[in-house]
C-alpha cells in the first residue's frame, strides 16, 4: 500500500518535471501559431537555448547568466524565422526545418570546439544550476501519509523554472483573451487582411508573437540543461519540440487544453521510464521502441477518436500578401 | 456621349468632404487609374459606376490607404493629406466596407468591432465602453446586430451591417462601400438604403460603388462614371437617367438581352424527385424538392438567399450528399445510396458555376490559365500522356479570354488580381465552353457590369436555344424573369411555387418568396404547364 503511494508520488513528481519543457515550448508555439506563423522550429530554438545556457553557466558560474544567454540565443533564431517568413514571406515550414537543422549541427560543433568533451558541456555543480526550492514545512508534514510527500515532492521541491512554466499557462490565457495584444494576435492568425484594414501592422504584430515564442523556447532550453539536467548533451531535446507541437494540436491551440496535452505526454513518458525492462503480465517485457512511440500513437488516437477535429488558425502557414 | 469634367458646380452649397486630384495608379502593365479627379460633397451620397476592371475598387482602396497612388493628391475637408496606410485613413475619419468583407469569422461581432479600436491595453474597460457606444449607434441607425454572435454564423446581410458598424465605431465621417448590394437580397438592399439615408441625414458622406443603375438613381445625389481607369462623366443624379449612365459606362447604347420564347422544350434532362438535405444538426435545409429541367429551357430558382437554393445547387453538382430522394440526369440515377461526386457529375455532362466563385470556383493564387482548366484537368486534349501541356492550356485560355472578354487578357496573371467581374467571366467561360448538357448556374452576374450582364445573358439564352437544360439560381428577380421559361420559388428550403414565365409577376414571386402560398391557382396551373412530377 505504502509502496504504491510512494510510486504514485514519484510518478507525479516526475510527470511535472517532464511536462515543464513541453509546457514552455507548446506555449511558445501557441503565440507564433495563433499569429499565423507555423513554427516547426521550436525544437531547434530549445536546443540552442539549452546549449547557450549550459555553456554560459559553465563559464560564468551563474544560472541566471545561463538563462539570459539561452533566451538571447533563442530570440536570435526567432528573429531569423521572422525575417524569413514575415519580412520575406518564405515558407514557414521550410524555415522551421532549416532552424532545426542548423541548431542540431551548430550546438554539437560549438560544444566540441569550445569544451572538447565529445559534444557535451562541462557538468555543472549545484551553484551553476536552478535547484529545487524547499517549501516551508515540507519536512514537518513529510510524515503525513500521501499528502505530506505530495506536498514536499510534487507541489514543492521543484526548481524555479517549473513554477515559471506553471504560471505561464494562466498568463498566456490572460494575454490571449483579456488583452488588446491577444485580440490582435488571434485576429492576425485568422484573417490578416482584417487586421491590416483595421489599421494595424501585420508584420509588427507577427514579429512580436514570434519573439515571445523565442523567449519561451529559450527558457525551455535552459530548463533542460541547467535546471533538470546538469549540462548540455548533443541533441538533448530529443523531439520535445515536436511533442510540444503535438500537444498544441491536441489542445486545439488553446492554453489550458494544451497544458492537459503536455501533462498527458509527460505522464506517458514518466510511465515509460518506469516500464522499461519491466516484464508486464501477459505480454512480457515491452520493447523500448514501442514504449517510446507511445506519446505519438496517443496523439493520433486522441485526435482521431476523442478530441474531435482540431482546426488550426485559418491563416497559419500563409505569408500575408496584400490582396483583395 | 457627354464628356463632362468632374463636378465643378456644387449641387447644393456645402464644402467638399473628399477631393481626389489626378490620381494615377499602375499595376505593372495595367493602368488601373488614369489621372482621376473626383470631388465628393460633404453630406452626400456619391455613386461610382463603371465596367468590371474600370478601376473603381483600386481608386477607393487608394483613398483608404490600402494601396498607394503613384501620383496625385488627396484632400479631406479641403486640406491636403497623405494616406499611407489604412491607419491614416481611419484617423482622418474615412471608413471602408470592402467588396469582400474583412471580418474575423471566428470572432464575435463585438470582438470584430473592437479590433484596432480596443480603447486600452486591457479589453475589460474597452468592452463595456464599446457595448454602450455600439448600442447607441445601433439605435441611431437601426443597425441591429447580435453583438455576441460569432460572425461565421451570421448571413451576409448582417455581416455587412457589422462592417458598417465597424466603420462608424471608428468614427467614420466618410464611408466607402464597394458593391454593397452585390450579395444582398432585395429586402436587405432596402434595409441598407434606409441606413445610408439615415447616415446622410446625420451629415456623413458616402461613396458607393455599384453595378446597378437603379440603385444609383434611387439613392445617390451625384454619380461619376469610370471607364478604363479614367473618369469619363460626372452627373447630378437628378439630371441623368439609367440609359445615359449605361451609355457613359460602355461607350455605346445599352441593349439588354431579352428572352424570346424558344422552341418548345424537349425531353427532361434533369429530373429531381423528393430531394432532401439535412445539415449536421439534422435540420432539413432542402425539403423534398421535385421538378424537371427539359432540353431547351431555362428554369429559374428565385428566393431570398439562404432558403435552400445553395443546397439545391450543391446537391445537384455532387458537392454535398443528399439524404433523401432521387436525381435522374443523362440516363444516370443518383440516390443517397449511389451518390455522384463532382468529377462524375462533370463526366455526366453537368457543368456547375457555383454561387461563391472565390471559395468554390477558383484557387485565388493560381494564374488564370490554371483556373481555366480546373475541374477539367483530365482532358486529354490538354495533356501529352500524363503530363499537362501548359502551353496548350495557356493558348486555350487566351482564346477563352478573347471569347468571353476577360480583361486584362493575361492568362498568366494571378487570378486574385482580376476584378470580380472578370473572374466571373473566366469561370462561366470555363464551364460553358465544355458544351455540357445540363448547366447549373448560381448568381451568374453577381458583381458583373451591365455590359457583361448583357453578354452573359445572351450566352445563356444561346445555350438554351442549342437544346441544353439550364437551372439558374439568382437573387436578382429581374434576371430570373428576363431569362427563365419557368420559375421555381423557394422559401425555407421548400419549393413554394412554380410559375410559367407568362404568369410570373414580381408581386406573385415576392409573395411566394415570403412563403405565402394561398394563391395556389397560379401555382398549380404552372405546375401542369411545366410538367413537374
Ligand atoms: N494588386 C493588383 N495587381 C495587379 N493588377 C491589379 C491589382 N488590383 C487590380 N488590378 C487590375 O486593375 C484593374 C482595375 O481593377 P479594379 O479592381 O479597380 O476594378 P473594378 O472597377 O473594381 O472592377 P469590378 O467591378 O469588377 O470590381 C483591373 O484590370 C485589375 O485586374
Ligand atoms: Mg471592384
Amino acid at each position: 500500500m505504502d509502496d504504491t503511494a510512494l510510486w504514485i508520488v514519484s510518478l507525479l513528481a516526475s510527470t511535472v518535471r517532464l511536462a515543464t519543457p513541453l509546457v514552455l515550448a507548446s506555449l511558445a508555439g501557441f503565440y507564433s501559431e495563433r499569429a499565423g506563423v507555423v513554427d516547426i522550429g521550436l525544437e531547434g530554438k530549445m536546443l540552442t537555448g539549452a546549449f547557450a545556457a549550459a555553456a554560459t553557466a559553465a563559464v560564468t558560474g551563474s544560472p541566471w547568466a545561463g538563462l539570459a544567454a539561452a533566451i538571447a540565443a533563442s530570440l536570435l533564431l526567432a528573429l531569423v524565422h521572422g525575417f524569413a517568413c514575415i519580412t520575406h514571406r518564405g515558407d514557414q515550414v521550410v524555415a522551421g526545418v532549416a532552424i532545426n537543422t542548423i541548431a542540431a549541427g551548430l550546438t554539437a560543433v560549438l560544444a566540441n570546439a569550445w569544451f572538447d568533451l565529445g559534444g557535451r558541456t562541462p557538468s555543472l555543480d549545484g551553484g551553476q544550476r536552478f535547484l529545487g526550492l524547499h517549501f516551508p514545512l515540507a519536512e514537518a508534514v513529510r510524515g503525513v501519509p500521501l499528502l505530506g510527500r505530495f506536498y514536499g515532492e510534487v507541489i514543492g521541491g521543484q526548481n524555479l523554472l517549473v513554477y515559471l512554466a506553471v504560471l505561464a499557462v494562466p498568463a498566456t490565457s490572460w494575454v490571449a483573451y483579456r488583452t488588446r495584444f491577444g485580440l490582435r494576435l488571434r485576429a492576425v492568425g485568422e484573417n490578416p487582411a482584417a487586421v491590416d484594414t483595421a489599421g494595424i501592422s501585420v508584420p509588427w504584430l507577427r514579429y512580436r508573437a514570434v519573439l515571445i515564442t523565442g523567449l519561451l523556447c529559450g527558457v525551455a532550453g535552459a530548463y533542460l540543461s541547467i535546471a533538470q539536467g546538469a549540462g548540455f548533451q548533443e541533441n538533448m531535446t530529443a523531439g520535445k519540440g515536436y511533442l510540444a507541437l503535438a500537444a498544441l494540436i491536441l489542445g486545439k491551440w488553446r492554453p489550458y487544453p494544451t497544458l492537459a496535452g503536455c501533462l498527458l505526454f509527460a505522464a506517458t513518458d514518466a510511465l515509460q521510464a518506469r516500464l522499461q525492462g519491466v516484464a508486464l503480465p501477459v505480454v512480457g517485457a515491452v520493447p523500448v521502441q514501442i514504449i517510446e512511440v507511445l506519446p505519438y500513437i496517443l496523439t493520433v488516437l486522441l485526435l482521431a477518436g476523442f478530441v474531435g477535429k482540431s482546426i488550426p488558425p485559418k491563416a497559419a502557414g500563409q505569408a500575408y500578401v496584400k490582396d483583395r | 456621349m457627354s464628356q463632362t469634367v468632374p463636378l465643378s458646380v456644387p449641387p447644393q452649397p456645402g464644402p467638399w468632404a473628399v477631393e481626389l486630384v489626378g490620381i494615377d495608379k499602375r499595376f505593372g502593365p495595367v493602368h488601373a487609374n488614369k489621372a482621376v479627379s473626383l470631388r465628393i460633397r460633404a453630406g452626400s451620397i456619391h455613386g461610382l459606376v463603371g465596367e468590371n476592371g474600370a478601376g473603381k475598387s483600386t481608386l477607393m482602396s487608394i483613398l483608404y490607404g490600402f494601396y498607394q497612388a503613384d501620383e496625385g493628391q488627396i484632400l479631406v475637408n479641403g486640406a491636403e493629406v497623405r494616406i499611407r496606410e489604412p491607419k491614416d485613413a481611419i484617423a482622418l475619419g474615412i471608413g471602408m466596407v470592402h467588396q469582400h468583407f474583412m471580418l474575423v469569422e471566428e470572432f464575435t461581432v463585438l470582438e470584430n468591432l473592437m479590433l484596432g479600436a480596443e480603447g486600452g491595453a486591457l479589453l475589460k474597460d474597452g468592452i463595456r465602453k464599446a457595448r454602450a457606444e455600439v448600442e447607441r449607434l445601433e439605435k441611431a441607425y437601426r443597425l441591429d446586430v447580435p453583438l455576441d454572435a460569432k460572425v461565421a454564423d451570421l448571413n451576409v446581410g448582417i455581416q455587412q451591417r457589422v462592417e458598417i458598424l465597424k466603420a462608424l465605431y471608428r468614427g467614420a465621417q466618410v464611408l466607402i462601400l464597394d458593391e454593397p448590394t452585390a450579395v444582398l437580397s432585395p429586402p436587405e438592399v432596402q434595409d441598407l438604403f434606409r441606413i445610408l439615408d439615415a447616415l446622410r441625414a446625420q451629415g456623413r458622406t458616402i461613396l458607393m460603388i455599384t453595378h446597378k443603375l437603379k440603385e444609383i438613381m434611387a439613392i445617390t445625389d451625384a454619380v461619376s462614371v469610370l471607364r478604363q481607369g479614367a473618369v469619363v462623366a460626372s452627373f447630378h443624379t437628378q439630371d441623368t437617367n439609367e440609359a445615359a449612365l449605361a451609355e457613359a459606362m460602355v461607350g455605346r447604347r445599352a441593349n439588354p438581352a431579352v428572352r424570346r420564347p424558344g422552341a418548345p422544350a424537349g425531353a427532361p434532362l434533369l429530373t429531381v424527385e423528393d430531394l432532401s438535405i439535412f445539415d449536421e444538426r439534422g435540420v432539413e435545409r432542402l425539403k423534398r424538392a421535385t421538378f424537371r429541367v427539359r432540353a431547351g429551357e431555362i428554369v429559374g430558382v428565385a428566393g431570398v438567399a439562404g432558403n435552400g437554393q445553395s443546397e439545391l445547387l450543391e446537391a445537384l453538382s455532387g458537392m454535398t450528399p443528399f439524404q433523401r430522394g432521387r436525381v435522374h440526369v443523362n440516363g444516370r440515377d443518383v440516390t443517397p445510396e449511389s451518390p455522384m461526386d463532382p468529377a462524375q457529375a462533370r463526366r455526366q455532362g453537368i457543368a456547375h458555376v457555383p454561387e461563391d466563385r472565390l471559395r468554390r470556383a477558383v484557387v485565388k493564387p493560381f494564374p488564370a490559365f490554371q483556373n481555366a482548366l480546373l475541374g477539367y484537368q483530365d482532358d486529354p486534349a490538354m495533356a501529352d500522356g500524363p503530363r499537362l501541356n501548359w502551353k496548350r492550356v495557356a493558348a486555350a485560355t487566351a482564346r477563352l479570354m478573347e471569347d468571353w472578354d476577360v480583361r486584362p487578357r493575361q492568362p498568366s496573371l494571378r487570378t486574385s488580381l482580376f476584378s470580380g467581374g472578370n473572374q466571373q467571366k473566366l469561370v462561366l467561360g470555363r464551364e460553358m465552353e465544355r458544351d455540357p448538357n445540363v448547366l447549373l448556374v448560381g448568381q451568374p452576374t453577381r458583381g458583373v457590369d451591365i455590359g457583361a450582364i448583357e453578354f452573359i445573358h445572351r450566352r445563356l439564352l444561346a445555350m438554351r436555344d442549342a437544346g441544353k437544360a439550364i437551372l439558374l439560381v439568382s437573387a436578382e428577380l429581374e434576371e430570373i424573369m428576363a431569362l427563365s421559361d419557368r420559375i421555381l420559388v423557394m422559401c425555407d428550403g421548400a419549393i413554394t411555387g412554380e410559375l410559367a414565365a407568362e404568369d410570373a409577376t414580381e408581386g406573385l414571386i415576392g409573395r411566394l418568396m415570403a412563403g405565402i402560398t394561398d394563391d395556389m391557382e397560379h401555382g398549380s396551373r404552372a405546375d401542369a404547364a411545366g410538367g413537374a412530377a
